[in-house]
């Protein structure tokens, strides 16, 4: 059951002109969270901007005797309410629903897991390999951005015993190029007894060119889709993604409530 | 203050309605708001069949609003009776059905469908949706259309026929006579305004279907404005809605005209909505002495009195 919070901005970290964590007072719903789930926010007051931004759930906050506190978002600065949540500051209300959506399935060894992250696509891996690293599992951060002043949180992943392999459009740091070659490199070395789980979130375009590598490697794939969302509860029908079903037939589908985790090799892509 | 509003035969217990295609099916809700404490609940638009809708993006905010082409995706009226109509008999919900169609016959036959469904209390016929070339939009801008369909669906229910007026019109009190002289026990309005908007870098229109619905804060006045000369034109009940996101916009559609009003884009902003409307109601009824909602339907005062 999703929880409205209006809550206390803890703390606002600016990561770069344009990326920020903001963490934020929301104890109830951080108690409940899993990976891959996200919440709705809306850090103005009246009507403009009117509807709340989806965020995904970026790390679960704790304080010094280990009980959760809140939650950080990670956002990066496209447009008005993200400007809004970049200059947010210390102590003003957040109104913050959730959490809301289907996590991720979390594997068991010896499945290796392979996060890939497209920028701000990072966001929902922080918890995630938390998850995975506390079951043991064995897991890569496949991470690209346009330079390497905008890859975040490395020591955090580098911390959890996260291999990183990152790749810059420009060749600042990394590989020059896409995330999906190493990816691709890395599966084809991988022998078919390997057990692997290929995990995404990204612009579209990676996020369809990880799901097709991963079905050119027979190996499972599920996406963290970002659509402009309404409601975030399945009320408004403006988050549908279009998916093939059981019956062969392509139907629009909520990805508020279906997902925002998806199969990806379900996803009509195009 | 007594809540309660009659809508023909029907009395609902509170004049708060959750808008169509803004509350999903209901049961979306459930673990949110207790269904059974809505004067009654809206489905999404039904046809005969199930339909996908229209390609994403399919919302675009706007300045205190929100344009949307969803295109009526929907389960269809057997899916609706079989996989939803249980859950909401079981939470108490009062469940009004917006029936959709492309002909005439569909109204009918769909609406036929669920007015034998246990539990559905009232037919809105969506005869206003924009962002369908023959979704209903072909009846509900043409007098004799709304006629019509309104007299057809009359014919084959019991149930309060509650046509659903677009504003897309140059006089919607017109509308609102047709769909009395048809028959109608009372009128929704409005549906959302067609709007347009383009984003100047790609000079691509922002949503995929090009045009849309607009709703929302941003409509609120001219709706009242509807609400109030539909008042003066009819006698039947008035379902008011567009851009309620609080008690006093509210009150404002009910003293305009309004016997019931309906929430749609607010509830997306706030789906905790619904007892803070209640709560700002009976507040106002206190201040103001009011015993019976009802009371405080098309009382505008003289603006120089
Ligand atoms: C996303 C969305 C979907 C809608 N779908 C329907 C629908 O299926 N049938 C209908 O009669 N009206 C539909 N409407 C119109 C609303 O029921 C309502 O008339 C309109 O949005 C104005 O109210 P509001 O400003 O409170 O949203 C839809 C509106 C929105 C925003």
């Amino acid at each position: 059951m999703p929880i409205d919070i209006a809550a206390r901005v803890l703390a606002n970290r600016p990561l770069s002109s344009d990326y920020n964590v903001l963490a934020l007072a929301a104890p109830a719903i951080a108690a409940i969270a899993t990976p891959g789930q996200f919440v709705m926010v809306k850090a103005n007051a009246g009507a403009d901007p009117l509807l709340r931004r989806p965020f995904s759930i970026f790390e679960i906050l704790r304080d010094a005797r280990g009980d959760v506190t809140g939650i950080t978002i990670l956002s990066k600065r496209i447009g008005v309410s993200t400007s809004l949540i970049y200059d947010a500051r210390e102590g003003q209300r957040i109104d913050c629903l959730g959490p809301l959506g289907r996590p991720f399935t979390i594997v068991e060894p010896p499945t290796h897991a392979c996060m890939v992250a497209g920028g701000v696509g990072l966001a929902p891996f922080a918890t995630l390999a938390q998850a995975l690293r506390a079951r043991r599992v064995t897991s890569t951060l496949f991470y690209g951005a346009r330079s390497a002043a905008e890859l975040f949180y490395l020591d955090f992943f580098r911390d959890l015993g996260v291999e990183l392999l990152l790749t810059t459009e420009d060749g600042s740091l990394g590989e020059r190029g896409r995330i999906v070659a190493p990816l691709d490199r890395r599966l084809a070395g991988m022998p078919a007894s390997t057990g692997v789980m290929i995990y995404a979130c990204g612009p579209e375009g990676m996020m369809a060119a990880t799901a097709k590598t991963a079905m050119k490697y027979g190996r499972p794939c599920e996406v963290s889709v970002e659509r402009v969302m309404g409601c975030g509860l399945g009320g408004c029908y403006s988050c549908v993604v279009p998916m093939r079903g059981a019956d062969g037939v392509v139907h629009n589908v909520r990805s508020c409530i279906a997902g925002p985790v998806l199969p990806g090799d379900q996803i009509q892509w195009d | 203050m007594d809540l309660s509003v009659h809508i023909g035969a029907l009395t609902l217990k509170n004049p708060l309605i959750a808008a169509s295609g803004c509350f999903g099916y209901g049961v979306e809700y459930a673990d949110v708001v207790d269904l059974s404490t809505l004067g009654a609940i809206v489905s999404k638009g039904l046809f005969l069949k199930a339909r996908e809708g229209h390609a994403a993006p399919r919302i675009v905010e706007t300045p205190a609003g929100m344009l949307n082409a969803i295109g009526l995706q929907g389960i269809g009226a057997q899916r609706f009776i079989d996989e939803k109509m249980p859950e909401l008999r079981a939470r108490g919900a009062t469940v009004i059905v917006n029936v959709c169609g492309t002909t005439i016959d569909e109204y009918v036959e769909v609406s036929r469908m669920l007015a034998d469904t246990e539990g559905i209390v009232a037919i809105e016929l969506n005869i206003s949706c924009p962002n369908i070339k023959e979704g209903g939009i072909q009846f509900g801008c043409s007098l004799n259309g709304t006629f019509d369909v309104v007299s057809a669906v009359r014919k084959v229910t019991r149930l309060p026929v509650i046509p659903k007026l677009t504003p897309n019109v140059t006089d919607i009190a017109s509308f609102a006579r047709s769909a009395e002289e048809a028959g109608a026990d009372a009128i929704s309005l409005v549906n959302t305004f067609l709007a347009m908007v383009i984003d100047v870098e790609t000079r691509k229109p922002k949503i995929s279907n090009g045009m849309g619905g607009l709703s929302g804060p941003a409509i609120r006045p001219i709706a009242v404005r509807m609400v109030h000369e539909c008042r003066q034109a009819v006698k039947i009940p008035i379902l008011g809605m567009g851009g309620i996101t609080n008690a006093r916009d509210a009150l404002e559609f009910i003293i305009a005209g309004a016997n019931a009003v309906q929430i749609g884009t607010a509830n997306f902003v706030d789906p905790f909505i619904w007892p803070k409307l209640l709560d700002g109601i009976r507040d106002y009824g206190q201040r103001h002495n009011i015993a019976r909602v009802s009371d405080l339907v098309g009382t505008v005062a003289r603006s120089h009195d």
